[in-house]
């Protein structure tokens, strides 16, 4: 129980510092918020300035915070600039898309990387070997919008097997998923070969093989539940890169989600919509890998007391 | 970014001397050609033009040609300099910030180190590629802003990474014996604490740099590199992807130059690891002569060293 409440208190400090760094976003930007809004040049003076009065930007800082985190509190991440709809609406909207796609991705990099990682572990130096550290290699290398290029070229274009362009469908939704995960397949299948690697040298697998379990029960039942909280936990930090590399995925494959609301957001400086987006994304970052850690205490005791000091 | 890349990139099976002990110093040839001379790779500029309009890869134009008639080989090479001056910029910033915080941190009175962790808790929060985005968006675009977006969005790993080995070190006796001894803050972070976090900072780095190369042309795929007609791998990329289908080799090019340039970064720095590994607290200094291949590298099994090391250290690694 100290556990989770020890994990749970390291998390707001985190999610405070990113609405703060939300917060700051707005007057990091050169150019007047107001001034960008009225698009400068054609607004007079005054209407500037009781547009900065509407935004508040004429109060005190720290009271401007304030009023950012409460209203964040209320759910309310303030309004477009552009289409004067809510933020979070827009966000809300948009969002399950791009998760779908993180997902999938996800489940590429568990199903192809899982295996290959323990085929490569259980008989390191064999061809299997070889060819799972080629494809971890060359998986790690690849920038997956190339890779998106390459599916597409051969799979769509050559071969017309499947869908160029993401069409909604669940076959449209193969190669994104495939070019996004490819990457985290490879680091999965590097991270779980070495682990079982050194699961194979310890005591209790010898002592396993001793009792006389057999090769598969020492391989599934040990060596990989053992390995699988180092993957679990990576797939966690890594969520925050497969969340935004689903947003430019999305983009390549003309898939509608949170990518390209996103970029045109941060080129036009629609600034509560980007502050939505670090707020949204920071905290569900946040969020999974507190979820992530306590999973991971709840099955490896030995892990609750890695921060205490 | 870091704790991830530290764990999975450790290769398990020593890789065995050979020609695979070159290929630091192939890559680092390369890179230096590439972003010093890569004239001598091409003869023609990459935005010189000819009459040859999209023709396919020939004996005249390896790479082929594209639109304007420029040589696609001639752009894939001089496309290097920014992606990669940036990536190696943006490392080196995110070395020197991340490790002159990360021991500042370590060092520093609790409440302090409690404030600038969480500060680098925050910052790894967000995705690398979301903070470079917003620096972009804050900066405008250009191989200067990437230089600092991946210089900021890379420091979190390298000070966390930094922190938690020198509140290790502090612990050890010889440090402990010099702060008895009078040796001041400063003296001790240069003349012990850095010393012995050199090797760790130097494979982080190395691996860093493949990530930093994925993230800079990432950006510079986004459009917010280098402006037309310059070549730059990620917007000749993105260029000629929009013409796929009838010539694929605008694209597939300049792909292949940032996948094997990753490669190649990446398979340096696992031997870099393996000539280095913190974890058997071998020395910089010591591993150098390996490192150059004056020595053969040993047969390394787990739990029993060889070399003369200093306990406190590898307590400090394991």
């Amino acid at each position: 129980m100290t556990f989770v409440l020890r994990r749970l208190g390291s998390a707001v400090p985190v999610v405070l510092g990113i609405t703060l760094v939300a917060f700051l976003l707005i007057h990091a930007i050169p150019g007047d918020p107001a001034t960008t809004i009225l698009f400068g040049a054609n607004a007079s003076t005054e209407q500037i300035a009781a547009l900065r009065t509407q935004l508040g930007l004429d109060r005190p800082l720290l009271t401007q915070y304030l009023d950012f985190l409460s209203q964040l509190i209320h759910g309310d991440l303030g309004t477009s600039y552009l289409t004067s709809n809510s933020v979070a609406h827009e966000l809300l909207s948009r969002a399950p898309s791009t998760i779908v796609l993180a997902v999938a991705a996800i489940v590429v990099a568990v199903v192809v990387g899982v295996p290959l990682g323990l085929a490569a572990g259980a008989r390191p130096g064999t061809v299997l070997d070889q060819v799972a550290r080629g494809v971890s290699f060359l998986g790690v290398a690849i920038p997956y919008f190339f890779l998106a290029l390459l599916l597409v070229l051969l799979l769509s274009v050559r071969l017309d097997w499947l869908p160029a362009i993401d069409d909604g469908t669940p076959k449209g939704l193969i190669l994104p998923a495939v070019s996004l995960g490819w990457g985290y397949a490879a680091i999965l299948t590097r991270l779980v070969r070495g682990r079982i690697i050194e699961e194979y040298r310890s005591e209790y697998v010898r002592s396993a093989r001793a009792r006389g379990c057999g090769e598969w029960r020492v391989l599934l039942a040990h060596a990989l539940r053992n390995s699988s909280i180092p993957a679990i936990t990576t797939i966690g930090l890594q969520f925050g890169n497969i969340l935004t590399g689903a947003a430019i995925t999305e983009v390549i494959f003309g898939r509608a989600g949170l990518g390209s609301f996103l970029a045109t957001s941060i080129s036009n400086k629609n600034i509560p919509v980007v502050q939505g987006a670090i707020v949204v994304i920071g905290i569900g970052y946040v969020l999974i890998n507190l979820v992530v850690d306590l999973v991971v205490g709840a099955v490896d005791p030995r892990t609750r007391l890695a921060g205490a000091r | 970014m870091t704790v991830p890349l530290l764990a999975g990139a450790r290769p398990a099976v020593r890789a065995r001397g050979g020609l695979g002990r070159l290929v630091p110093v192939i890559t680092v040839v390369f890179f230096l050609v590439l972003l010093l001379a890569p004239g001598l790779l091409s003869r023609t500029g990459p935005i010189d033009t000819t009459d040859a309009f999209l023709s396919p890869p020939s004996a005249g134009h390896w790479f082929g040609t594209d639109q304007l008639g420029r040589d696609v080989l001639s752009r894939t090479v001089f496309g290097a300099r920014p992606v990669l001056a940036a990536s190696l910029l943006g490392v080196v910033v995110a070395v020197v910030a991340g490790v002159a915080l990360g021991v500042a941190a370590g060092t520093a009175p609790r409440w302090l180190n409690a404030v600038l962790m969480r500060v680098v808790d925050v910052l790894l929060a967000l995705p690398v590629l979301l903070i470079a985005l917003i620096l972009i968006a804050t900066a405008g675009s250009g191989v200067r802003s990437i230089v600092i977006a991946l210089g900021v969005a890379f420091t979190p790993g390298f000070a966390r990474v930094v922190e938690s080995s020198v509140r290790k070190l502090r612990t050890a006796e010889y440090v402990q014996a010099a702060e008895v001894f009078g040796s001041t803050a400063l003296r001790t972070s240069v003349r012990h604490l850095l010393p012995n976090l050199m090797t760790e900072v130097v494979v982080l780095a190395s691996s860093a740099v493949g990530w930093a190369v994925l993230t800079a042309s990432t950006l510079s795929f986004l459009g917010l590199g280098v402006q037309l007609p310059q070549p730059d791998w990620g917007s000749d990329l993105a260029a000629g992807a929009t013409s796929l289908a009838t010539s694929w080799w605008l694209a597939t090019f300049p792909g292949l130059a940032i996948t094997v340039t990753i490669l190649l970064a990446n398979f340096s720095g696992d031997q870099l690891m393996t000539l280095l590994d913190p974890r058997e607290g071998v020395r910089l200094k010591q591993s150098l002569p390996r490192l150059l291949g004056r020595r053969p590298a040993r047969a390394v099994h787990p739990g029993t060293t060889t070399d003369p090391v200093p306990t406190v250290e590898k307590e400090a690694a394991s």
